[in-house]
């Protein structure tokens, strides 16, 4: 088999995991939905009148509008970690989907992939919602901003990898707390969604500016408000790396697990 | 084609062994399993039988020796293999998020197989599985034997050569099991290969026309049922239960009696004629007892011994 066909066959097997969580999905689709504007629509409206009465303008910019960018990069984040954990660890663990899966041709690795595609998916599906609400209130500066949808899926593919990463070493749903409170809840906090970082002292920035959802903001941000993006390609390759790491990582353990 | 459809050898293993922390699970095992056998593999638990399939599939490293299913080695080719290859596994995984209709239709995707061709199949597997009327229903409501006959249909819809069974009867009450046993009779009608592991003797007698018997990773015994019945053990057993020393003594006076086994209070003693026992049991008012014909329980009690496994 040639290197072309062995790929294409790879991805038309993930594809096939990823189509059996969408069929999933489209069954619940509605409350799905409603929790994916829901929730931003209260956190811009909230957060943005009510706190935005104290803050003012922030780097030129209304709260509100500073506020929409880092939201939509934080439910990429949650949307993608919760699938790559919580679901993941269901069909892997407690249902062993997986198990079933890996009865016909379809090996670990592409199970894996298709479910790193498919919790993207969920943060792109969840970051559209975003930015139909931000529209909507008048938060987005022009069409650039359409480009805020590759970025949230790429964070998408990030943030899955490593949850699947996670994942791979868990005993119960218990495990995930460790990861989103030692990691997901503090990074949020620090990557620039509800302030600058610059008001960080210097150790911390350099910290943040490690973790990928600041690079992931550092793309949103001005494509949302039309402001002026820079190192594109840097804030890529550091998503890239991260998930491209996390996702071998994943694969390999997973299959230790799995494969015994 | 590749060379899978020409080999006459399903299962070829030579030397396979498995290891768990330096203790061979299964160890130096040769199999030769040819096309259109219905081949049965008893064992206690921790005999191996899970391990040995769970290999087949390539869902477990080999260790040592050699394995080749359909003509193609293993675990290179697994993708390839599992292609030809239908699986009932032990604990039921179908998918919950799911309808019994589409169950069929999402597991045939995983193989490449077009809609088109799949919606046709899957109303034959319904139709085989006597699931009809359930196919819009969910997975939680059916009964057990509903989901194993379902889990049955999914292992068919890539039509395999092979179809690999683990404990498809375990749990399900006489009706259920009778018609699990119907449609896997119907299979091997069908010239379809099958292997089988159980923990129900009667099971295997009846439809395995060959049954491996497994302990410590290695073949015990294999044979036809009947031929292991009637080469490996007495052609009689005669179960005395909670009878007296001086009616033992009695017993034990029968020339006939070619073996004698103790269980709690359950005395065994298997023979051809054992007339003699008989004649005394009568006489005496001892009626707990029963005699019968050997069947593959003594076979399998014989290779395996009566200690508890845990």
């Amino acid at each position: 088999m040639s290197k072309l066909a062995r790929v294409m066959l790879f991805l038309t097997r993930s594809k096939s995991i990823w189509s059996r969580n969408i069929r999933v999905w489209s069954k619940l689709a509605g409350p799905s939905l409603l929790g994916n504007f829901g929730e931003p629509v209260l956190y811009l409206l909230v957060l943005g009148y009510g706190l935005g009465q104290f803050v003012g303008e922030v780097e030129g910019l209304t709260y509100m509008a500073f506020l929409a960018s880092g939201v939509a990069c934080t439910s990429a984040v949650n949307a993608a970690s919760f699938e790559g954990m919580y679901s993941a660890y269901t069909r892997m663990d407690v249902q062993q989907t997986w198990l079933g899966m890996l009865a016909t041709p379809i090996n670990v690795g592409e199970v894996v992939f298709g479910e790193i595609l498919w919790a993207a998916t969920k943060s792109l599906i969840s970051v559209s919602a975003i930015l139909i609400v931000s529209m909507l209130l008048g938060l987005i500066a022009d069409a650039w901003a359409i480009f805020i949808l590759p970025v949230a899926f790429i964070t998408g593919l990030c943030f899955a990898s490593l949850a699947l990463l996670v994942t791979s070493s868990a005993k119960s749903y218990d495990f995930f707390l460790y990861y989103t409170t030692l990691f997901i809840t503090p990074m949020v906090l620090l990557s620039g969604v509800f302030f600058p970082i610059d008001t960080l002292p210097n150790a911390v920035q350099w910290l943040t500016k490690i973790l990928p959802l600041y690079h992931a903001i550092s793309l949103v941000r001005p494509l949302m408000t039309g402001g002026e993006v820079s190192s594109v390609f840097l804030h890529l390759f550091v998503l890239a790396a991260f998930g491209t790491t996390a996702a071998m990582l994943a694969t390999f353990r997973i299959k230790k697990r799995l494969i015994k | 084609m590749h060379a899978a459809t020409l080999s006459p050898e399903i299962v070829k293993s030579t030397k396979l062994s498995k290891l768990y922390g330096g203790k061979a699970v299964v160890n130096e095992l040769d199999l030769t399993i040819d096309s259109g056998c219905f081949c049965g593999i008893l064992g206690p638990n921790g005999a191996g039988k899970t391990t040995t399939l769970r290999m087949l599939v390539g869902h477990c490293p080999i260790d040592s020796g050699e394995l080749s299913i359909l003509g193609l080695p293993m675990p290179d080719n697994a993708s390839l293999v599992r292609e030809s290859v239908g699986v009932v596994p032990q604990m039921d995984n179908l998918d919950a998020d799911f309808t019994v209709e589409e169950n069929l239709y999402v597991y045939g995707r995983f193989f490449g197989i077009s809609s088109i061709v799949l919606k046709e199949r899957t109303k034959e597997l319904l139709e085989f599985a006597s699931l009809e009327e359930k196919a819009k229903c969910k997975i939680s409501e059916l009964s057990g034997g509903m989901r194993r006959r379902l889990t049955l249909a999914r292992a068919l819809i890539n039509k395999p050569k092979l179809l690999i069974l683990d404990e498809p009867t375990t749990g399900l009450d006489p009706q259920a099991r009778q018609a699990i046993w119907q449609k896997l009779r119907e299979l091997k009608k069908q010239g379809l290969t099958l292997i089988l592991t159980t923990h129900y003797m009667e099971e295997a007698e009846r439809l395995c026309d060959r049954v491996i018997v497994m302990d410590h990773g290695e073949v015990m015994a294999d044979a036809a049922p009947k031929k292991l019945i009637k080469n490996e053990v007495e052609s009689h057993v005669l179960e005395v239960h909670a009878a007296t020393e001086e009616l033992l003594e009695q017993l034990r006076c029968d020339g006939s009696i070619a073996r004698f086994e103790k269980s709690g209070d359950i005395y065994f003693f298997y023979g051809e004629k054992l007339s003699h026992a008989l004649e005394v049991l009568e006489e005496s008012s001892h009626d707990d007892y029963l005699f019968r014909p050997a069947n593959l329980e003594d076979v399998f009690i014989k290779f395996t011994g009566r200690d508890l496994r845990e």
